[in-house]
């Protein structure tokens, strides 16, 4: 079954398009990297697929279903930097935001959505953290306050975007260890990437994005220097290192 | 009650409904638009004087709502077609004001009602306009009107805390839960609206930004916690009012201008000694740390 389907999505900003034409299926419990050059569009397809900028047209099923039936299913970590992490709360109150969904209007978390908010801190190692300002929380924890918040949510599709980017090893392995955990729960799992390096280490799948797909399949047939080139075009050089691993591999 | 209690309860209810609002604003990084609704809602009440011929409580909040609403969805027209986010807020604010005070110079003098008095206000005449009901003199309209408007913002807030907390900390992720945040964001504006018309009458359309941004920012000083920032923003403006009357008194100025001054004295107040984010304390610190 396919956790997501995405049909002819076009997405523009003033005029410009910035994807044209995007379709692809994602199958349940796959663990998928979404790549390409800065300005490919793979943060826009993840904001358009959730619904979170509009788009010029595009249809998307999670699970057979219209995205908007199905929105309890959808988990999602954004950009650390898209919120002001100087408002007033700790790092608990932001986790216990992932349980709003459940909670429905007009009721208060209780004690049952605080203790899974403490259990989802403890996975993510942030247990000492809870009652933390989240200003003063480093941009590792941050990131981590934002996992433990999807974990609550208990989705069956996560997006993640650019979780991996400038974070340090604990919160890598806080990350690595959850995707892990979603696979084995026949989860599936998206995530904005932008290290080619470790592409083939986190992902089992991987879509290759340039305003529209260039491939999409399992890692080992997709994830090829024939494949990089025309992805990312003229800019392969700079790619270096893994390009190079990639040969070695090949 | 003597006159200068029903001033300052008048002052105090200002301060506290106005705070814990205002608190929100701050949050929301829409001090600006409090302060274009603020304005704006004039033509809201020369509009439902308009209609009614008098200057009643409901007409005039039910005006002040719909052109406060107005203000912030002109305002989100302007911005989403493409125009600066400030110039759309400066280009709707003075336009209806402007209109409101066009409109303004129609009203007869029989009727209390002018663009001195609308910048303004005059707590000091609050305490003669009473209202009666079964012949009972049931003191100042205003005092009912702001603890009308308290009463229906702290109701609002409570029923959708959690919804404001997350469409003011991550709009974006309220929206994939499916929270409405633009209902959340128009129920603000209407609360904001609302509360700016109670307080017309005794701090008009200028000072009453004062009460609503200056109160929220100090409290944002001097707190980590949502709920207390709220709290403690409604305490600040009262505070405000009790100091600022008592100064007035002792001398001889507008007691209006006085309780918007004394929010100002306590913000530059918590900005030096604010526990976390002070001038002086974080120096303090340093020296203490050095030696």
């Amino acid at each position: 079954m396919n956790a997501l389907t995405v049909d002819n999505l076009s997405v523009t900003y003033d005029k410009s398009p910035v994807l044209q034409r995007v379709g692809f299926e994602i199958p349940e419990g796959s663990l998928t990297g979404i790549i390409g050059p800065n300005g490919a569009g793979k943060s826009t397809l993840l904001k358009s697929v959730l619904h979170l900028i509009p788009r010029l047209t595009g249809d998307i099923k999670v699970y057979g279903k219209p995205y908007k039936e199905q929105r309890n299913l959808i988990g999602y970590v954004p950009q650390r930097s898209e919120v002001d992490w100087d408002f007033p709360t700790n790092a608990l109150d932001i986790v216990l935001m992932g349980r709003y969904g459940h909670i429905g209007l007009f009721r208060r978390p209780k004690k049952k959505e605080i203790s899974l908010a403490k259990e989802a801190l403890k996975k993510v190692g942030m247990e000492d953290y809870a009652n933390r300002q989240i200003s003063q929380l480093s941009g590792g924890q941050q990131q981590r306050v934002f996992l433990a918040r999807a974990l609550v949510q208990d989705a069956q599709i996560y997006f993640m975007d650019e979780p991996f980017a400038g974070v340090d090893a604990a919160t890598e392995k806080a990350i690595m260890n959850l995707m892990q955990q979603w696979k084995y729960e026949g989860k599936t799992v998206l995530v904005v990437h932008h290290d080619l390096q470790t592409v083939e280490d986190y992902f089992d799948h991987v879509l290759l994005l340039n305003k529209t797909p260039v491939s999409y399949g399992p890692t080992q047939q997709v994830f090829t220097m024939e494949n990089l080139e025309r992805t990312y075009g003229g800019a392969i050089s700079f790619i270096g290192k893994s390009a190079q691993v990639i040969q070695e591999r090949g | 009650m003597s006159y200068g209690a029903w001033i300052l309860l008048t002052g105090c209810l200002v301060g506290i409904t106005c705070g814990i609002t205002g608190a929100i604003l701050v949050l929301r990084k829409m001090a600006m638009l409090a302060d274009a609704i603020s304005h704006t809602v004039l033509l809201g009440i020369v509009g439902a004087f308009f209609v009614t011929q008098s200057l009643n409580g409901l007409p005039m909040l039910i005006g002040a709502a719909v052109v406060g609403l107005l203000t912030a969805l002109f305002v989100q027209l302007l911005d989403s077609s493409g125009v600066q986010s400030d110039a759309a807020i400066g280009v709707v604010f003075t336009s209806l004001f402007a209109l409101g005070v066009v409109l303004i110079s129609f009203v007869g003098d029989s009727v209390h009602l002018d663009v001195q008095h609308a910048l303004m206000g005059e707590i000091a005449f609050i305490p003669w306009e009473t209202f009666e009901l079964n012949g009972m003199n049931m003191g100042p309209k205003a005092v009912w009107l702001l603890g009308a408007v308290l009463f229906i913002n702290v109701a609002l807030i409570m029923l959708f805390y959690k919804e404001i907390k997350l469409t003011t900390f991550d709009p974006q992720y309220a929206a994939l839960i499916g929270i409405p945040i633009m209902f959340i964001h128009y129920l603000l504006m209407g609360m904001v609206s609302l509360s700016t018309v109670a307080s017309f009458d005794a701090v008009g359309a200028i000072l009453v930004v004062a009460m609503l941004i200056v109160p929220g920012a100090t409290a944002y000083l001097l707190t980590d916690r949502f709920i207390v920032m709220l709290l403690l923003s409604g305490f600040i403006g009262v505070l405000s009012a009790v100091l600022g009357y008592f100064s007035a008194v002792l001398f001889n100025v507008s007691i209006a201008g006085a309780m918007a001054c004394a929010t100002g004295v306590l913000f530059f107040f918590a900005l030096f000694l604010s526990p976390k984010y002070g001038f002086l304390t974080k120096k303090l610190r340093n020296k203490m740390l050095k030696t």
